[in-house]
């Protein structure tokens, strides 16, 4: 008598959960778990690729970039450059709107350039070229430069973070130094303030007076056309959680399952799994230049000879239909892709390795190596990095800690005894990393550059030479000769390429657009 | 009564000082940055220096104990680093979930365990009584996410009876509220269930070798107002005192249950905020529970009085 008394109780709340869950308003609400929670909501304040996902909702942009990574105008109608290649004039399409109805203007757009530029390293170079830029009229502008300059248009169609969205002039100019307060983009969607429970829920409507371009989208390029009404990012930060609400029909998308989850996710019928970013990701092992014993070069290089890729993505992915073993700095598959300067490594020689070792008078200092634990696609990477390191005959130290302890401790410059470092390891969005400014990797301007620090005034100059060049043949031969020089002085090594899937329910949403962030127009819902 | 109050809650307030000081200096110690979380992973050290000097970490410790002292004495909780938010109107978003969750699990707990213990003190080491020590070790031994994925792959995966996750407010309607919640507490109150009823029975048998218990037998009173008016009302100190420990813990903020659940509460916003190194957040919850623990406990002796007359303050 209990368990029926039981099972009539269970069966009326089903009911009420059933009654509760349907209506004509859910077929138009995309309801999706991304990878973080969205706790910033300042796009230029971090990199954080959470927050770019946001930005790509509320804020468009002036141009982007297609399917084929080439610069498409997006914002812009169209540009023109003078002969001399030190004008650009934009105009701007007719009819764009902020979400509170008023017009975008040439001023807005200037004054949010201006802000990615004092933020965004790809933003910094492009303004370090540029004389000024000035409003010609409500709908055009020109950027005029110091001298040529090969990556205006790159810069201004960068994909990722930061990507350089276009704000109102009030909005931008909030010191980059400062998040913004006002959130009005004139992107295909709004963003409901009032309904954002930070841990729980951000929510997004459909903008009605957004005006796509009339092109198919390709990539982050084209027309944004939102098809359905809102979209809902739920915060579930239990992956098995999040995986059993997309079985049962209570979410409709997962930005980035853990791998070790696909199978389950392969095995149901109602489910499907979309590799929405083929460009994918890559691991990074990097070195501190400032410390024994990667400040002796040939150390380094000794690494990079023992090191193999197979051995590290295997221990993380696993699956090989999620990874890739591709030398390539600037990511397989892209314009500027070569393995040029790379025979020597990268092919686990241990026994070359040793001997370099040797040759370098390494005399057992002990190379903290930093370990990230809480982190999936991040956890096995360090320690086939220790072993393979302590193959060839270094005395590792691996130091486990979460993944923020690593964050903020890589930023320190002291020795490693006293609470520095000497290598991590990391990964990338591949969007981030396609040529050599914005790659941040390849920085080897000293106190300037990132975290490990590199100091290299031979490959200063290339990326220099890089950043002026406009023939695109003669910035891939650069791009090919910064890659020889980043392995020979060991700037950082390439550990290997991977790729995540989303998984959405399968016959519900569909025309998800392969892109390098993941976007919600073009995107469609059933039922 | 009122003096003995007043004495209580005047004694919080060297408590809430010393918690105050070890939060702030346990946080400031620790090898994190705020900053650099909130930079991103592709900032550079100038970017992550520029947020530094912004959040005001980079004043000496003193200084920035004495800014948050004065400003928490006024009230002012202060922003949050990452949300843009006051830590009170974040800490607000979260109290419901977390009072939902906490009452309908006690409730749950309370009915179900104290008649348990009570049939199990009255039928001592009789099957009844080795069946539910035999379900309250169990109870206690199971890790709660395990019964948690238990009871979402029976009764939401296979059965399809209840959601997954989430969290409904009572405000949306009583229904969506009440289906989300039945699957969290029920996992929760198997430990609480557990516990109450081991210390009902133990209490009851306790009580029950007592001279007043002999004597209501052989004024033939009934066993069943025997055990409930006699032996469970003279037992109940320590179950209240159980009880309340428990919503004081519940309302702190039940982590693994909120995560595999879903539900935005207390408990979720005190993991976010410690993995961001969200300051203002972290000192503000921990203050927060403090002066919970304060006042449940301070609430749990004055129901001694009420429970027990022998016991005057």
């Amino acid at each position: 008598m209990y368990s029926s008394t039981l099972a009539r109780l269970f069966a009326a709340v089903g009911v009420l959960a059933l009654a509760a869950g349907t209506g004509p308003a859910e077929a138009q609400t995309i309801r999706a778990v991304m990878h973080s929670d969205l706790k910033i909501l300042d796009p230029i304040w971090t990199t954080a690729y959470i927050v770019r996902n946001h930005g790509y909702m509320i804020y468009d942009t002036l141009l982007s970039m297609d399917g084929k990574f080439i610069v498409q105008p997006q914002m812009a109608e169209k540009w023109e450059v003078s002969a001399d290649k030190l004008t650009y004039t934009f105009t701007l399409r007719e009819g764009l709107l902020w979400h509170d109805g008023k017009p975008v203007t040439s001023e807005d757009v200037i004054a949010s350039i201006k802000r990615w530029g004092a933020k965004d390293s790809m933003g910094q170079k492009l303004l370090s070229f540029t004389r000024e830029m000035k409003a010609v009229n409500d709908r055009t502008f020109e950027l005029i430069l110091k001298e040529p300059y090969g990556l205006v248009l790159e810069s201004l169609g960068k994909p990722s973070s930061n990507v350089p969205f276009i704000m109102p002039k009030r909005v931008a100019e909030t010191p980059a130094s400062e998040q913004i307060s006002d959130f009005i983009g004139s992107g295909p969607f709004v963003f409901k303030r009032d309904e954002w429970k930070p841990g729980d829920k951000t929510v997004y409507v459909k903008f009605d007076k957004y005006k796509p371009r009339s092109e198919p989208a390709s990539g982050l390029a084209g027309g944004k056309k939102v098809n359905v009404e809102r979209v809902e990012w739920l915060a579930i930060p239990d992956h098995q959680t999040a995986v059993n609400a997309l079985l049962a029909g209570e979410i409709d998308f997962i930005e980035a399952p853990p791998h070790d989850l696909l199978p389950v996710l392969k095995g149901d019928d109602s489910i499907k799994l979309v590799d929405w970013n083929p460009l994918g990701n890559q691991y990074m092992f990097r070195f501190n230049w400032l410390h024994k014993p990667f400040d002796n070069q040939k150390i380094r290089q000794a690494v990079a000879v023992a090191f193999s890729q197979e051995p590290f993505v295997k221990a993380v992915i696993g699956d090989p239909a999620y990874y890739k073993v591709c030398k390539a700095m600037f990511v397989c598959g892209t314009p500027l892709a070569s393995e040029h300067g790379m025979e020597r490594y990268l092919n686990g020689n241990i026994e070359e390795a040793k001997k370099l070792l040797k040759e370098s008078g390494y005399d057992g200092t002990p190379v903290v190596l930093m370990h990230s634990t809480d982190l999936n696609v991040l956890t096995n990477l360090a320690p086939v990095a220790a072993d393979m390191m302590r193959r060839m005959g270094l005395n590792v130290d691996m130091q486990s800690m979460d993944w923020q302890t690593l964050v903020a401790r890589r930023a320190k410059k002291d020795p490693p005894s006293q609470g520095g470092w000497n290598a991590f390891l990391t990964s990338w969005v591949s969007a981030d990393i396609m040529n050599p400014i914005a790659a941040a990797g390849f920085a080897t301007n000293c106190d300037k550059a990132w975290f490990g620090w590199p100091c290299d005034e031979k490959m200063e100059q290339l990326r220099d030479q890089y950043a002026r060049e406009t023939d695109p043949a003669k910035q891939k031969q650069l791009a090919a000769e910064i890659q020889a020089r980043a392995m020979e002085i060991g700037t950082h090594i390439n550990v290997g390429q991977w790729y995540q899937a989303a998984a959405m329910r399968k016959g519900v949403i569909d025309n998800m657009l392969v892109a390098p962030a993941p976007v919600f127009w073009n995107m469609t819902k059933k039922g | 009564m009122l003096v003995f109050i007043a004495r209580r809650l005047v004694a919080t307030i060297p408590v809430l000082g010393m918690v105050a000081v070890l939060v702030f200096l346990i946080l400031r110690l620790s090898p994190t940055d705020p900053a650099a979380i909130i930079a991103g992973d592709y900032a550079t050290t100038a970017q992550v220096e520029e947020i530094r000097e912004k959040l005001g970490l980079k004043r000496p410790i003193v200084e920035q104990f004495v800014v948050w002292t004065g400003r928490v004495l006024q009230g002012d909780f202060g922003e949050s680093f990452f949300f843009k938010k006051r830590v009170a109107e974040l800490i607000l978003q979260r109290v419901e979930p977390t009072l939902a969750l906490a009452v309908s699990t006690i409730l749950l707990s309370v009915l179900v365990a104290v008649p348990l213990g009570l049939l199990a003190a009255w039928r001592h080491e009789s099957w009844l009584d080795r069946v539910v020590m035999g379900f309250s070790v169990l109870g206690f031994s199971v890790p709660v996410f395990v019964i948690g994925y238990v009871l979402i792959y029976v009764f939401a995966i296979k059965l399809g009876m209840l959601p997954v996750q989430g969290y409904r407010s009572l405000w949306s309607g009583f229904g969506p509220f009440a289906e989300r919640l039945v699957l969290p507490s029920l996992t929760l109150s198997v430990i609480y269930i557990a516990l109450i009823a081991r210390i009902t029975r133990a209490s009851v048998l306790e009580v029950m070798g007592e001279d007043y218990i002999r004597t209501a037998h052989a004024k033939g009173v009934a066993e069943s107002v025997v055990m409930v008016r006699h032996a469970l009302r003279n037992a109940a100190v320590p179950i209240v005192t159980v009880v309340g420990i428990g919503i004081a813990l519940l309302i702190g903020g039940v982590v693994v249950t909120e995560s595999v659940f879903n539900i935005p509460g207390i408990g979720r916003l005190t993991v976010d905020a410690v993995l961001a190194r969200d300051y203002p957040t972290i000192q503000a919850v921990i203050l927060l529970f403090s002066v919970v623990y304060v006042l449940i406990n301070l609430l749990i002796d004055l129901s001694y009085a009420l429970l027990d007359p022998r016991i005057r303050y």
